[in-house]
């Protein structure tokens, strides 16, 4: 015993070490986000008003707002994920449900996972180079389809993993009703695992609100409200990257608030993807 | 497909002594299985009869459950599985590539060991299989959610919160649930693999009891770890043993003097 005692004592001493560092680092990641955050609220509430969401981006030193912006990028974001998510979806559900020991599946798995971590300006000039360049201009739609091209991979994965997590057990218990493959892939493997899917776009559509470099090469911008998918499209984090560069006041200040509203938006929706993704796991 | 030609004569040493009055539903064939390359079932022939409960044991991996599986056909659903010879069922061989699989699970019921409730109601986990093969009136249809829960002993249980999840209920209801789900489409045979594993005792009473009283309708098979459950449930009892039907006799017989001396160090608990 007097020889454990010196032992317990060193061993307590090094957990203590090993806790001050994890809660160091901890705090050190965490007060960068917060410093983040506090610029980004304290900057962009103060230029926050109703003339954000009703104006049009202005010229230096005009009075002005982010609706063409604004609106641009609810386009291409909704568009985005109409093109997307079918595709993912389907993608997702055959490698999960009906080429599960196929080897093309582990294929498309590994193709998938690189598209999964491509840089999105990969995605945007690849997008001018088979879009816009052949078409001669810029276009909101072109945008749409960069965007769609990052949605997919994030929703195929999501979509395979939840669809993977739902018990064999429930398929075959499915399939042993008489039920066809197909019946047992939509009423019964999505019905369980649909709150795992509507996460995925959730976050298929945060990742993209934020994208910049992708609408670069395709939507580019628009000083003037346009809902034309045929002609140069608006979108939020082009005016941010556009007004932040500038040097003059008030369009840095109006990069801020864009910068807030991207912000709360992803945050908004992070929020309702956790929430999602509890209630699959009480249920 | 390889299929073993038929054997016309009855394999005598699997042939209980007083089968009048009996009608075969089920005929097993010089029945093999493989999982790839490795054979899981040899050579079986077993009879399963109407409106009887016939209780697979035998320790674990010796392949009853893989029996079980030949019988809906469960088996296909898995790349690399295989079964060959003869299962005949009202004399038709369904291991025939022409066999409708889903049709044959709409007539061959099956229960499994967890409780597997559909992620919806509990009335919509006995109406969906209605549905598939049949369009019934509201009415109708309500009907029959009412009879099959009756027949499975939950009725009295769930009759107030029929849009109650399904997950909701105990474990025990649940697996009734499953039972009245397997019911509810007019099965001629309902396989039960291991269905009380996972419930406490009085639970599997119930379930117990609930066999009993399906039998005077379906021809019921049941695999089972537990010797006593099988003494309880079954009429007929075959004893498997490294893929092979050691013994196949009255449950009676099978309990009391049984003719292979591994049935008997099974069932006396001397390896298992």
């Amino acid at each position: 015993m007097t020889e454990a005692v010196p032992l317990y004592a060193g061993r307590r001493r090094r957990n203590q070490i090993a806790v001050g560092l994890s809660l160091a680092a901890t705090l050190f990641g965490l007060g960068w986000l917060v410093l983040i955050l506090g610029v980004l609220l304290w900057e962009g509430f103060s230029g926050l008003s109703l003339a954000v969401f009703t104006e049009m981006t202005p010229p230096p030193g005009a009075d002005g707002g982010l609706l063409n912006p604004i609106v641009g990028s609810l386009i291409m974001t909704v568009l985005a994920v109409l093109f997307g998510t079918p595709i993912g979806i389907l993608a997702g559900t055959y490698m999960a449900e009906y080429g599960r020991h196929d080897g093309l599946t582990s294929v498309v798995r590994f193709i998938n996972d690189i598209l999964l971590s491509a840089p999105s300006i990969v995605v945007g000039l690849f997008i001018y180079e088979v879009m816009v360049a052949p078409m001669g201009h810029f276009s909101g739609l072109a945008g749409a389809v960069a965007l769609a091209v990052i949605v997919i991979p994030v929703v195929v994965r999501t979509t395979e993993d939840m669809l993977l997590l739902v018990p064999n057990t429930l398929r075959e218990a499915a399939s042993a009703l008489g039920m066809p493959r197909s019946v047992v892939v939509m009423k019964v493997a999505y019905r369980a695992a649909k709150a795992g899917i509507v996460t995925g776009i959730l976050l298929a559509v945060a990742r993209i609100s934020g994208e910049t470099a992708p609408l670069l090469f395709t939507a580019l911008n628009n000083q003037f409200f346009s809902v034309n998918l045929n002609a140069p499209m608006p979108s939020l984090p082009v005016v941010i990257f556009q007004f932040a560069l500038s040097p003059y006041k008030d369009w840095q200040k109006l990069a801020w608030t864009g910068a807030l509203i991207i912000t709360v938006t992803v945050l908004a929706l992070s929020i309702i993807a956790r929430i999602l993704a509890a209630q699959r796991k009480t249920s | 497909m390889n299929v073993a030609p038929s054997v016309p004569t009855v394999t005598v040493t699997h042939a209980p002594a007083d089968t009048d009055n009996l009608t075969e539903k089920v005929s097993i064939k010089n029945l093999e299985f493989f999982y790839g390359e490795s054979k899981a079932l040899k050579s079986v022939s077993l009879p399963l009869y109407r409106n009887k409960v016939t209780a697979f044991i035998g320790p674990s991996g010796c392949g009853k459950s893989t029996l079980l599986r030949v019988l809906n056909r469960m088996y296909d659903l898995y790349p690399n599985q295989r079964a060959e010879g003869q299962v005949l069922f009202d004399g038709e061989n369904i291991l025939a590539p022409k066999q409708d699989v889903n049709l044959l699970r709409a007539r061959i019921g099956m229960v499994f060991q967890k409780p597997t409730p559909f992620p919806m109601t509990i009335y919509e986990n006995i109406a969906f299989g209605i549905r598939l093969y049949e369009r019934l009136s509201r009415a109708a249809l309500d009907e029959r959610v009412e009879q099959a829960l009756t027949r499975s002993a939950l009725w009295s249980e769930v009759k107030d919160k029929l849009n109650a999840n399904g997950m909701s209920l105990s474990g025990g209801q649940q697996q009734r649930l499953c039972i009245a789900r397997t019911v509810a489409v007019s099965p001629e045979v309902i396989l039960f693999d291991e269905p009380c594993s996972a419930l406490d005792p009085i639970s599997t009473a119930k379930i117990e009891e609930l066999i009993d009283e399906l039998k005077s309708l379906y021809t019921i098979v049941i695999v089972t770890h537990n010797m006593q459950q099988a003494a309880r449930v079954s009429d007929f009892t075959a004893f498997m043993y490294l893929g092979e039907v050691v013994e196949f006799d009255t449950t009676t017989k099978m309990f009391t003097t049984p003719r292979d001396r591994r049935t008997q160090d099974y069932i006396t608990g001397r390896f298992g």
